[in-house]
């Protein structure tokens, strides 16, 4: 199955066994979405639990909260990543804080599902990583699958969690990944990095997109320079599963974390952080980092070199593994 | 001013041509033939640069391209009644192949902008007409703020800006009418209500009789313009206009057309759109429609048809031709994110060029990474 096949199989599962899970966002019911994520829904279960809104982000978001606390799951689609900044100030300000200032009395157990991530010549604002926008608001849990059997996983797991989850999927990733996924209950908890590929030499770490890139990386690193990598995906960045990550790198003692967004504080930065304060007297190295650069998103001419390439991450892990480059 | 707008009701589609262009149905605007043909050219154009952009897009040369199809009237009977002098046009991202009478530059910069060339950004001082947007509405406050600043500097212009009915539902469009409402700032705020927001039909979109009628809640006027009939365009907007300019404040258009193409290349209306709703308005194009009331009046030919699609084609495949030979260098988007890049931006675009085995330094003046 792709990994938006895997999404939508999902959303059935997760209507079908839970008749409060509503599907709405824009040109999510006729259209099935403009990636098809949310195909079938409206035929399968109707016009009540799957609604094609207005144009109009914030309101999105801010019904999403309002339905949650009267017991219904939503779960909301924003269409592309890049327009969560018109429902900022509902997903920041209200949607991850309402179970803290209402004092515990009303969670929020909505599931928000955004595409993202860089690569194939999308207008201004469709390509952006803010994953770390939402882990700097505390409350919201982020979540972004890297294969297809993950995104099914970590889908229902998010739709059951009693707290909101910023559900992030790979846009590039939609139709190129491809694997097998259980076709029955399938849940992978939140929290739980996957080692993807262990190594002894050096630890790639990365989340959507970028473990494809980081293992693509691995191979070549195997191949071509005789160095041992282990591959990481975090899975989620909140809650993080700083054990694996502590555990990885005391394995090998030298790191590489791999992302798309802004280098300057971003979830990178948050990585190397904790590995400097939890596994320091392991590291062999200065831990890496490859990701973008601090500018906006680039246009179609120019994001061939913004986005990290297994090269990068190559040279990066050479060099962390005192290997010239 | 040949119009009313406050006796313009928000209920009625105001016209001028019958929707077949075989006659006037009301008094047609005070301008000079000559701008009627210069239209009915711009128009000619558009749907000439529609089908170019549109192949491009299929042969992989160009980006994902948003049609236009069917709303010539709409943008290029605005633009007619504008001062490109003193005026400024906020499009939505439709528009830019109909706005030539603000300069050949913006169908030039057009093609840049498919090609995804940084410069694509930057319609060139004195154009003013501001950069496509893609973050549906969000150009609605700037053009109260454009606004608002030209009177604050006395200067006699408008703020003219196009959104879609289904960008009519963000925020950005209530709390910037409302304040220029507050204000009565000389913006005319463009509604085009093409029947759809991507698979959107209006009523999933809207509960309201008419995008108009959402005037009344800010307290200025609200006009439905026949967006098919570009001389009722030119009415409606030279009206507004001249409202504005003379302290009036602003006015709400909403010009009703149909989006005859797919929402862009990238979609298909056949999941959500049944034919018969196109078919019922392909009786109605504007191009066609002024064109047999321009051939009554002497003033259009099969000849001029023909001379006026060959200057078309040969106007876009020239700004093609030098879209595709526009070079950037392929560090570029490190310019202009700044007025001087941070020190770290400074080391990260080094890192970047040693990487791709370029010279370490960028030099200056880099500019918009045009390599020019
Ligand atoms: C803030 C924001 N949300 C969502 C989108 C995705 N999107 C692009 S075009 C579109 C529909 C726009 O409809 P309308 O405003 O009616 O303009 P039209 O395309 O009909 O010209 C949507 C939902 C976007 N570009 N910006
Ligand atoms: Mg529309």
């Amino acid at each position: 199955m792709t990994l938006v096949e895997a999404i939508n199989h999902t959303l059935h599962q997760e209507m079908e066994r839970d008749g409060k899970v509503l599907v709405f966002g824009q040109d999510v019911a006729r259209n099935g979405g403009v990636f098809r994520a949310t195909d079938g829904l409206l035929d399968r279960f109707g016009g009540r639990r799957v609604v094609d809104t207005p144009l109009a982000e914030g309101v999105i978001i801010g019904t999403a909260v309002g339905l949650a606390a009267e017991g219904f799951v939503p779960v909301p689609e924003i269409q592309f990543l890049g327009f969560a900044w018109q429902a900022f100030h509902q997903i920041a300000g209200q949607l991850a804080r309402l179970r803290y200032r209402s004092d515990g009395r009303f969670g929020c157990p909505v599931t928000v599902r955004a595409p993202f991530g860089g690569g194939v010549r999308t207008p201004e604002l469709h390509s952006e990583a803010l994953e770390a926008q939402f882990v700097q608001c505390p409350g919201l849990k982020v979540v972004l699958p890297a294969s297809a059997a993950d995104a099914k996983g970590l889908l229902a797991s998010a739709i059951r969690d009693p707290d909101p989850v910023m559900f992030l999927e790979p846009l590039k990733g939609y139709r190129l990944v491809k694997d097998d996924v259980p076709e029955g209950e399938h849940l992978v908890p939140l929290g739980k990095a996957n080692a993807v590929r262990t190594g002894d030499d050096v630890t790639l770490i990365a989340w959507s997109a970028q473990v494809e890139v980081a293992r693509k990386a691995a191979a070549v690193l195997a191949a071509e320079h005789g160095v041992s990598a282990g591959v990481l995906d975090l899975r989620t960045l909140v809650p993080l599963d700083i054990e694996a990550i502590v555990a990885a790198v005391e394995h090998t003692g030298r790191a590489v974390v791999v992302s798309e967004a802004p280098q300057s504080a971003g979830f990178a930065a948050e990585v190397v952080a904790t590995i400097c304060e939890e596994a320091f007297y392991s590291l062999e190295a200065p831990v890496a980092r490859v990701g973008g650069y601090d500018v906006p998103y680039p246009v179609g001419m120019l994001e061939e070199h913004y986005v990290p390439d297994a090269a990068r991450v190559v040279a990066a892990a050479l060099r962390v593994c005192g290997e010239g480059a | 001013m040949s119009l009313d707008l406050e006796l313009a009701a928000a209920e009625t589609v105001y016209r001028v041509l019958s929707e077949d262009g075989s006659a006037l149905v009301a008094e047609p605007p005070d301008v000079r033939d000559d701008d009627v043909v210069a239209v009915m050219a711009e128009m000619v154009k558009a749907r000439v640069a529609n089908g170019r952009f549109f192949s491009l897009q299929r042969q992989g040369r160009a980006g994902t391209y948003a049609p236009i199809e069917g709303q010539e009237a709409v943008v290029a009977g605005a633009a007619a009644a504008l001062d490109p002098a003193h005026d400024w046009v906020l499009p939505q991202y439709r528009e830019p192949v109909a706005l030539g009478r603000f300069g050949p530059e913006v169908l030039r910069t057009y093609a840049l902008y498919q090609r995804g060339h940084p410069a694509g950004g930057h319609f060139p001082a004195p154009v003013r007409v501001f950069p496509v947007q893609i973050s549906l509405a969000a150009q609605i406050p700037h053009a109260l703020g454009l606004a608002w600043a030209m009177r604050l500097k006395g200067e006699p212009g408008v703020a003219c800006v196009f959104f879609g009915d289904g960008a009519s539902s963000e925020g950005d469009f209530y709390e910037a009418a409302n304040f220029a409402g507050v204000l009565g700032a000389p913006v005319l705020f463009l509604c085009v209500n093409n029947g759809w927001a991507i698979s959107t039909p209006l009523h999933s979109q809207t509960a309201a009789t008419s995008f108009a009628a959402k005037a009344a809640a800010f307290g200025f006027p609200g006009v439905r313009v026949d967006g098919n009939d570009a001389l009722a365009m030119i009415s409606v907007v030279a009206a507004a206009r001249e409202r504005a300019v003379t302290g009036g404040g602003p006015t709400l258009i909403e010009a009703v057309t149909f989006r005859m193409g797919p929402h862009t290349t990238a979609d298909d209306p056949k999941r959500y759109q049944a034919p018969e709703e196109r078919a019922g308005w392909e009786g109605r194009d504007p191009i066609l429609r002024l064109r047999r009331h321009l051939e009554g009046r002497g003033l259009w030919s099969a000849e001029r048809q023909a001379e006026a699609e060959a200057l078309a084609a040969a106007e876009i495949d020239a700004a093609w031709d030098r879209a595709e030979a526009m070079t950037v260098s392929p560090d570029a988007f490190f310019d202009h994110v700044y007025a001087e890049p941070t020190p770290r931006m400074v080391t990260q675009r080094a890192e970047l060029r040693a990487r791709l085995g370029l010279d370490p330094d960028p030099g200056t003046g880099t500019g918009t990474g045009t390599g020019a």
